[in-house]
């Protein structure tokens, strides 16, 4: 996105800003049915927000209320959110490797909002990442998040039902949108998405696991596999 | 509000945050061996593999409808469209379709 010629003269905020448009649109309708989701479980209005507000992590709070419809105890709902957002820490890990010498107050700060998609956009913006960056573009993804978390359990409402289908293909499309340009750029990235892919659809579809654990092994296998080959395929140069 | 329920938020936030934070802390200063931060430098890209595949695929019942948006996205994003276009570019084209059925 900040490949337009005024981005060079953009404020990072600013610029944090505009990359999280994408993302707020594509939390919309998420957000919304969430809200939803929750006042048809029986949360309170309040909860609900506060959920939004301290959790900001999308599927584990749509798992956490399929949870407490079935009556799972609190534990377990805990312990399946650690489960399934253990791949942020991979995520932050690889953030902090582009992350300007901030002090680690902010980045601690800015680290709260990591998820798949600030995550996505961040990684692939080109350069360094500093924290201002991130406060804007973390404020759309998180204000979009409990702002329509919110409206979606007072309007009792989603978007219309065809409309709802057709946005539930918005952040994967973001992703695609992201992905697509350093596939064009380079070999490597082809090999690293082609295989996480691989890797992911073979874990969730025949080893059955869970999307958590699934998510986590398929990317740090790929990763760790195509930088071993690459290792490799250098000093077999030489 | 139902204490349990606000216990289970606030334990949810902190097993969500945790990860998040701690390489932030743990990797802030110490210099990782040159093949683990080729690793690091890879992970965007294999996450992003894995975040859109197989999910996109059963985003509604109809595989079909997730194939659509698939190729529209990749053929909007192939010709150069930035991340917006790309994104309202598979809803406007689902739109269509779900139309159509």
């Amino acid at each position: 996105m900040e490949t337009t010629w005024t981005a060079g003269k953009m404020a990072p905020f600013r610029q944090g800003v505009q990359a999280g448009v994408a993302i707020a649109i594509g939390y919309m309708p998420i957000a919304l049915t969430f809200g939803l989701l929750a006042k048809t479980t029986g949360l309170t209005l309040a909860e609900t927000v506060l959920m939004s507000v301290v959790v900001f992590a999308g599927a584990s709070q749509y798992i956490a209320l399929s949870l407490l419809s079935v009556g799972t105890g609190i534990f377990e709902i805990i312990l399946t959110t650690f489960v399934l957002n253990l791949r942020h820490f991979l995520m932050s890990a690889s953030l902090n490797e582009k992350a300007e010498a901030d002090a680690l107050w902010k980045k601690a700060l800015y680290a709260f909002g990591i998820t798949d998609e600030t995550f996505s956009v961040a990684a692939m913006k080109e350069g360094t990442v500093s924290a201002s960056y991130m406060f804007g573009l973390i404020m759309m993804a998180y204000g979009s998040w409990v702002v329509n978390s919110g409206i979606g359990y007072a309007v009792g409402a989603s978007l219309p039902e065809s409309l709802q289908e057709s946005m539930s293909v918005a952040l994967y499309a973001m992703f695609i949108g992201l992905l697509v340009p350093a596939l064009k750029k380079e070999r490597k990235t082809v090999w690293l998405a082609g295989l996480a892919a691989v890797f992911n659809s073979l874990g969730t579809l025949v080893f059955h696991l869970s999307k958590g654990w699934s998510i986590v092994l398929a990317t740090l296998l790929s990763a760790v596999v195509v930088e071993w080959l690459a290792k490799k395929g250098e000093n077999e140069d030489e | 509000m139902n204490n349990a329920i606000v216990w289970m938020i606030l334990g949810m936030g902190i097993v969500t945050y945790l990860p998040r934070m701690l390489p932030f802390v743990l990797f802030g200063r110490v210099e990782l061996p040159p093949f683990w931060q080729g690793v690091l430098k890879n992970v965007p890209y294999a996450a992003l593999g894995a975040l859109i595949i197989p999910d996109i695929f059963f985003i509604q019942d109809d595989v079909l409808f997730g194939v659509i948006g698939f190729a529209a996205a990749v053929t909007a994003a192939w010709l150069g469209a930035n991340v917006i276009v790309v994104v309202l570019a598979a809803v406007v084209v689902l739109s269509c379709y779900s139309m159509l059925m």
